[in-house]
C-alpha cells in the first residue's frame, strides 16, 4: 500500500521531471541561435568602434585579459581586442569601464590606435538617469562620436576633461558628472595602451566566448 | 451556444474591465511600473505575460484532474517557472534586443502574481476552453494597461510613441515611431519611477470615475422602474 504522502511526493517528481525534460529541449533548440546572437551583437560593436568594416571572428579570437583597477576602473579581467593589419597591429579595442558614475558603473568599449588616437567609443551598459546622463548612448546622441580623432598621450591630460572643467569636451546641461566619468575613463584606456606596448605579444587568452 | 457565447463575454468583461489585473487586482506591479518608460517595452512585457499565462492556464487546466489538491500550488509554479524559461529562451533567442532593454524583468514574470492567481482562481476550477479565454482576456487587460501606461509615459517623457518598435518587431518597425515633438529637455519625472506611480494613480482614478458614472445612470433607470412597481 502506498501512503498518499508518496503518492503525491512522486507525482510532483514526475512533473518536475517533465517540465525540466522540456526546458532542456527548448534550451537545446534556443542554444545555437542565442550564441550566433551574442556573436553578432558583440561583432556590431566593434564594427561601431572601429573605422570600416573590420571586425571579424579573427578580431573576437585575437583577445588578452587584462586587469587594472586603476585604468580600467575594475578589480577584474577585462578584454582587450588586437585588430592586426599584416603582422602590424592596428587598434587596440579596450573594454573599460567608468567606475565613477553618476548611478553606478558605465561599460565602455573604446578603440586606439597603438599610438593612442581615439578611433571610436560606445557605451555598452549603463544606469545613468534617463533623459540626462543617457545622451552618453550613441542612438540618443552624438556626444561620444566627439572623442574620434582626438589624441591622447601622459601629457595632454588637462584637455582630456569636460569643458566646464577646463577641457575640450561638452557637458551636458544637468548632467556633468556623467560625461565627466566617460571621458577619464576613454583616456584612461588609451593612457594603458601607450603605457604598456607589450600588450601586443602577448599570447592571446580569452577565447572567442568571451 | 448561447449560453457558451454569455460566458465568453462575461469573461472577456471581468479580464478586461470589471476585474482588470493591473487596475482591479493591482497585481504584477513590479514589472507593470518598472518597464512602461516606452509603448515598446510595455508592449514587449504584455506579449510575454500572455503567452505565460495563456499557457499555464491550460496545463494548469488539463492537469487539474489529476493534481491532488494538496500539491497543487507547487505543481502550478514548476508549469509558470517553466513557461517563463522558454519564453525567456525564445526572447533571448529571436528578438535579442529587446530581450537586452527588458533585462530582468522576463524572469520576473515568474513572480507575477496574475499569473498563479489565474491559474489558483481560474484554471484550476474551469475547462480548458473556458481557461484560454480567461487566460487570453486578463493578459489582454494587463497588457491594455501597459501599454497605456506606455504611452503616456513616453508621450511626456521624450515625445514619441513606439521608440524602438524595431527591437520587438524587426526591421520594419523602425517606421512606426511617431516624434510628436521634439523635447529638448525631456520631462524626466515621467521617465522616472515616480512618474509610473502617478500615471498608475491616474489610470485607476480614471477608471474609477467611469465606473462610477455607468453606477449613476444604472442606478437612475433601476429608480424608475422601481416607482413604476410600486405604482402598480
Amino acid at each position: 500500500m502506498i501512503l498518499p504522502v508518496s503518492k503525491n511526493a512522486l507525482l510532483l517528481a514526475l512533473i518536475a521531471l517533465v517540465c525540466v525534460t522540456i526546458l532542456g529541449l527548448v534550451n537545446q533548440l534556443t542554444q545555437p541561435k542565442i550564441a550566433e546572437q551574442q556573436l553578432a551583437n558583440k561583432l556590431a560593436i566593434l564594427n561601431d568602434v572601429l573605422p570600416e568594416n573590420t571586425a571579424s571572428e579573427t578580431l573576437l579570437a585575437d583577445c588578452i585579459l587584462v586587469t587594472n583597477p586603476q585604468l580600467l576602473g575594475r578589480p577584474t579581467p577585462q578584454a582587450i581586442y588586437r585588430l592586426r593589419d599584416g603582422g602590424q597591429i592596428s587598434a587596440f579595442v579596450v573594454e573599460t569601464t567608468a567606475p565613477d558614475g553618476y548611478s553606478g558603473n558605465i561599460d565602455l568599449m573604446v578603440a586606439v590606435t597603438p599610438a593612442g588616437t581615439v578611433l571610436g567609443s560606445r557605451v555598452l551598459t549603463h544606469q545613468e538617469t534617463p533623459g540626462l546622463g543617457d545622451k552618453i548612448e550613441r542612438r540618443r546622441s552624438a556626444w561620444i562620436d566627439s572623442f574620434q580623432g582626438v589624441q591622447i598621450s601622459p601629457d595632454n591630460s588637462a584637455t582630456w576633461a569636460v569643458k566646464k572643467d577646463g577641457g575640450q569636451f561638452d557637458q551636458f546641461t544637468g548632467a556633468t558628472i556623467t560625461p565627466r566619468a566617460v571621458v577619464s575613463a576613454v583616456y584612461n584606456a588609451g593612457l594603458l595602451i601607450i603605457q604598456q606596448p607589450g600588450l601586443a605579444n602577448r599570447p592571446a587568452n580569452c577565447g572567442a566566448s568571451q | 451556444m448561447s449560453d457558451n457565447t454569455n460566458s465568453i463575454r462575461e469573461l472577456a468583461v471581468q479580464g478586461l474591465w470589471r476585474n482588470n489585473p493591473g487596475l482591479v487586482q493591482l497585481l504584477g506591479l513590479c514589472p507593470l511600473l518598472a518597464v512602461t518608460g516606452t509603448v515598446t517595452n510595455a508592449l514587449g512585457l504584455g506579449l510575454a505575460t500572455l503567452l505565460v499565462l495563456l499557457g499555464s492556464n491550460v496545463v494548469v487546466s488539463l492537469v487539474r484532474t489529476v493534481v491532488p489538491s494538496e500539491i497543487r500550488i507547487p505543481v502550478f509554479v514548476l508549469i509558470i517557472a517553466s513557461f517563463v524559461t522558454v519564453v525567456q529562451l525564445l526572447m533571448n533567442a529571436y528578438t535579442f534586443g529587446l530581450y537586452q532593454s527588458l533585462g530582468i524583468f522576463i524572469p520576473l514574470i515568474v513572480t507575477n502574481c496574475a499569473i498563479i492567481g489565474r491559474a489558483e482562481a481560474f484554471a484550476s476550477k474551469n475547462a480548458v476552453l473556458p481557461s484560454a479565454v480567461d487566460a487570453l482576456m486578463m493578459g489582454l487587460g494587463f497588457l491594455l494597461v501597459l501599454v497605456a501606461l506606455g504611452a503616456m509615459r513616453e508621450i511626456l517623457g521624450q515625445g514619441t510613441l513606439f521608440d524602438g518598435a524595431d527591437l520587438l518587431l524587426g526591421d520594419w518597425a523602425a517606421v512606426l515611431r511617431i516624434e510628436l515633438f521634439a523635447l529638448d529637455t525631456q520631462f524626466l519625472l515621467a521617465m522616472l519611477p515616480p512618474g509610473a506611480f502617478i500615471g498608475m494613480g491616474l489610470l485607476i482614478a480614471l477608471k474609477n470615475l467611469i465606473d462610477a458614472r455607468l453606477q449613476q445612470r444604472q442606478q437612475q433607470a433601476v429608480g424608475i422602474t422601481r416607482a413604476r412597481v410600486t405604482t402598480q
